[in-house]
């Protein structure tokens, strides 16, 4: 009887700090991320409390291969996914095209009204092959080409020079003739990246066309450039044969002996802050050569079919990127430039950079942005990827005749995609 | 009335528990192992023989697997060139990596065993040392010191070995490209794998010399037995089961190579994917080109090929036990 009774109160004891806990509780909300669009997370915090009162929002960082690995093995099996999942560029069309992640077109969410806010290519970005649309893109990164104007002035190089792939690698032999330590680029196939990833025609692909024809081969005039113009940079011996993101990369940019990098405007923030904080004025920003506009990193927000909080998820990824404040905030405070436009008309845009020497480069990459068309991705971009690399490598480093080479790399990549 | 039955059910519920306890006990002492091999070791090996039988682009779920049947295993041999060309450079960098380390490791644990008293310890934590260190760390030094431009090597081999006369007539003048010529790259991530793993093999060697008896040694020298021919007629023989131990080691170790050769070449292998190794190219099937099924085919293939070479080594063993 007094055992009985004290299970009764037990049970309903907990059944009422139960119905209390659901009612006054706070929501758990959890958002995955990888740096920096964390510290972006970080800046908006105080703002996503104040609106969302109910909400208690946890942040879970990982570095960014390990980010998108988990994300991928989540997504397999459905376990261990957050309410929402950041996915970076690179990823965005891959994980598109797999049934993973919320349609945002489809009510509740009804992202169609929203798309005219964005910059037009992340739209594209983020829409799978089946018209599904998987992310809000909460910063985009315009491609630009930086250089270094003292060492230009140097060796008496006007900068429009760069503009054309003639004209920039006539640079490179002036540089250097200057200056035999210092090179023209990290690396030819940093140049070969950008040929053969810009001015493709909207809706068609880098290595794939829309019905998955392979696009790489020597009839490809923009294949056959990008391994030409390499070539001839490797040939002159104008590139440090380094590696991005490497120490030797750092090491380049301190001691001055690059001229020039071809990256998204995010990397004067890198340079600022860590890579090489001591070049301060000495860098500038131009359009990157031969008129090419070309995606730079960028991120997304996307919300998983499996997250319980959907509706939540929701609400706190439509602050982020729709929000001008926001987008502002985490311009000013983490460089990300704002994939939406109405962020763009902000005072700071007219601002002169310092790091750049004063030049007001925001409007410079505001412009670039508009330019850039979506690319088509195709579920096997990264084995077309690879397959080129290695025959770039060969034309590059063993003088294998270009035209043979993109001819292998077709024929690999039909058999490969052929499955 | 109360506390009679309170007796009763305490005692029968003793030898409930008795009974109970002596069948059960020794399978719940033993059931942590195999809860966790249950989990963690058949489970995913009988998943991934199942994977492997599909089409699977892992990002759409458990729900995308499409059953293929052996077309995987199709598709691996009689197309896949590159998995192919990835297991012939894994193969090659196992050989080239592989045996150094042993014909350092097996005299160097005898100098240390038979030379050294008070320092043996101390030695040989030294040479374990790499062993233990961050990989990582381990290939970001290396990568420094193969630079090209910057590299402490190729510094050496210009600014110093190419102003000593005579030897300067045999270097290059340009630089040595450690990471960057197809016949360079393996010979580059063999040297740090052979660096890193002798350690371990010569402490291997030590464990195996320190079984072997004083009293052969003794005897041998009494008939005037020379060092080199102690080494050579009682050590060597003697030590065959632990070189077969330190040999199966190493071969299953090289083939499945990934860690060193991927931080110092990067995802793509290295100038015409010399340094890609079998795991290294399942790996980026898997989590960059989201081709599971691909992926756990060619685990299941090169496992295959590991036990194949294992019995190879297996059977060479027997053979020298027998001559």
């Amino acid at each position: 009887m007094k055992a009985r009774t004290l299970i009764a109160f037990g049970l309903a004891a907990a059944a009422i700090t139960g119905l209390v806990a659901a009612q006054g509780g706070m929501k758990k909300i959890s958002i995955a991320a990888f740096p920096s669009l964390d510290e972006a997370v970080k800046i908006a915090m105080p703002a996503l409390k104040k609106k969302f009162p109910n909400y208690e929002i946890e942040l879970v960082a990982l570095q960014y291969g390990d980010h998108h690995q988990a994300l991928t093995t989540a997504l397999a099996t459905g376990q261990g996914l957050h309410d929402i999942e950041a996915v970076e560029i690179g990823f965005v069309g891959k994980f598109a095209e797999g049934g993973g992640l919320e349609d945002l077109n489809k009510a509740p969410y009804n992202a169609k009204a929203l798309k005219a806010q964005f910059v037009d290519y992340t739209v594209g970005q983020a829409t799978a092959s089946d018209g599904r649309y998987i992310g809000l893109p909460a910063d985009i990164g315009p491609g630009t080409t930086f250089y270094r104007k003292d060492i230009l002035d140097n060796a008496g190089v006007n900068a429009s020079e760069l503009t054309s792939w003639e004209g920039y690698i006539a640079a490179g032999k002036k540089i250097q003739a200057k200056n035999p330590k210092i090179f023209l680029i990290n690396s030819a196939a940093s140049a070969a990246g950008l040929i053969w990833r810009s001015n493709i025609p909207a809706g068609e692909g880098i290595f794939f066309s829309k019905d998955n024809k392979v696009l790489v081969g020597p009839d490809s005039a923009r294949w056959v450039k990008a391994f030409t113009v390499a070539k001839q940079i490797r040939d002159a011996k104008l590139d440090a044969k380094i590696g991005e993101w490497s120490n030797e990369w750092y090491e380049g940019f301190k001691g001055g002996t690059v001229a020039t990098q071809f990256s998204g405007a995010w990397l004067q923030g890198h340079f600022q802050n860590w890579m090489a904080p001591e070049t301060k004025g000495l860098w500038r920003v131009q359009d990157l050569p031969d008129g090419a506009y070309a995606p730079w990193g960028g991120s997304f927000y996307t919300i998983p079919t499996a997250s319980k909080n959907k509706k939540e998820a929701w609400d706190i990824i439509r602050f982020l990127t729709t929000d001008r404040a926001q987008q502002i905030a985490a311009f000013k405070g983490n460089g990300a430039f704002p994939a939406l436009k109405a962020a763009w008309s902000d005072t700071s845009f007219n601002e002169a950079v310092p790091f750049l020497g004063g030049q007001k480069a925001r409007l410079l990459w505001k412009a670039a942005a508009q330019k850039i068309k979506p690319l088509d991705v195709n579920k096997y971009d990264s084995v077309a990827q690879t397959i080129v690399e290695t025959q770039l490598t060969a034309v590059l480093d063993e003088g294998k005749d270009i035209k043979a080479a993109l001819s292998e790399a077709r024929a690999e990549i039909e058999k490969r995609a052929r499955r | 009335m109360n506390s009679q039955t309170t007796i009763k059910q305490e005692f029968h519920f003793g030898r409930f528990y008795t009974r109970w306890q002596r069948i059960l006990a020794p399978y719940v002492f033993i059931s942590p192992f195999f809860i966790l091999f249950l989990v963690f070791g058949l489970f995913p090996m009988l998943f991934s023989i199942y994977v492997s039988m599909t089409s699977w682009d892992a990002i759409s779920g458990l729900g995308g697997m499409k059953f293929v049947g052996l077309d995987n295993y199709r598709f691996l041999f009689l197309e896949d060139t590159a998995f192919w060309n990835s297991v012939k450079q894994t193969a090659y960098i196992a050989l080239i990596s592989g045996l150094p380390q042993h014909l350092i490791a097996i005299p160097l644990a005898f100098i240390i065993h038979t030379g050294m008293k008070k320092m043996q310890a101390f030695v040989t934590a030294i040479y374990f040392a790499p062993f233990v260190t961050s990989v990582a760390a381990i290939a970001a030094v290396f990568g420094t010191l193969y630079s090209e431009r910057s590299g402490v090597l190729n510094w050496l081999v210009l600014e110093v070995f190419n102003k000593i006369p005579l030897l300067n007539s045999i270097i290059p003048d340009d630089p040595i490209r450690w990471l960057g010529d197809r016949h360079l790259v393996p010979i580059s991530i063999s040297i740090l794998v052979i660096w890193r793993y002798t350690g371990w093999n010569t402490v291997l060697y030590l464990a195996g010399l320190q079984a072997i008896s004083q009293d052969l040694y003794e005897a041998a020298e009494v008939d005037g037995a020379s060092r080199f021919e102690r080494f050579r007629y009682i050590t060597l023989p003697l030590l065959r089961p632990t070189m077969f131990t330190a040999f199966t080691f190493t071969i299953i170790g090289n083939m499945q190579l990934f860690a060193e050769p991927f931080l110092l070449v990067n995802t793509s292998g290295g100038v015409a994917n010399s340094g890609r190794t079998s795991v290294m190219y399942l790996w980026d099937n898997a989590f960059n080109n989201l081709l599971f099924g691909d992926a756990a085919t060619q685990t299941w293939v090169l496992f295959a090929i590991i036990i194949t070479l294992t019995i190879i080594n297996n059977q060479i063993f027997a053979r020298l036990r027998n001559d």
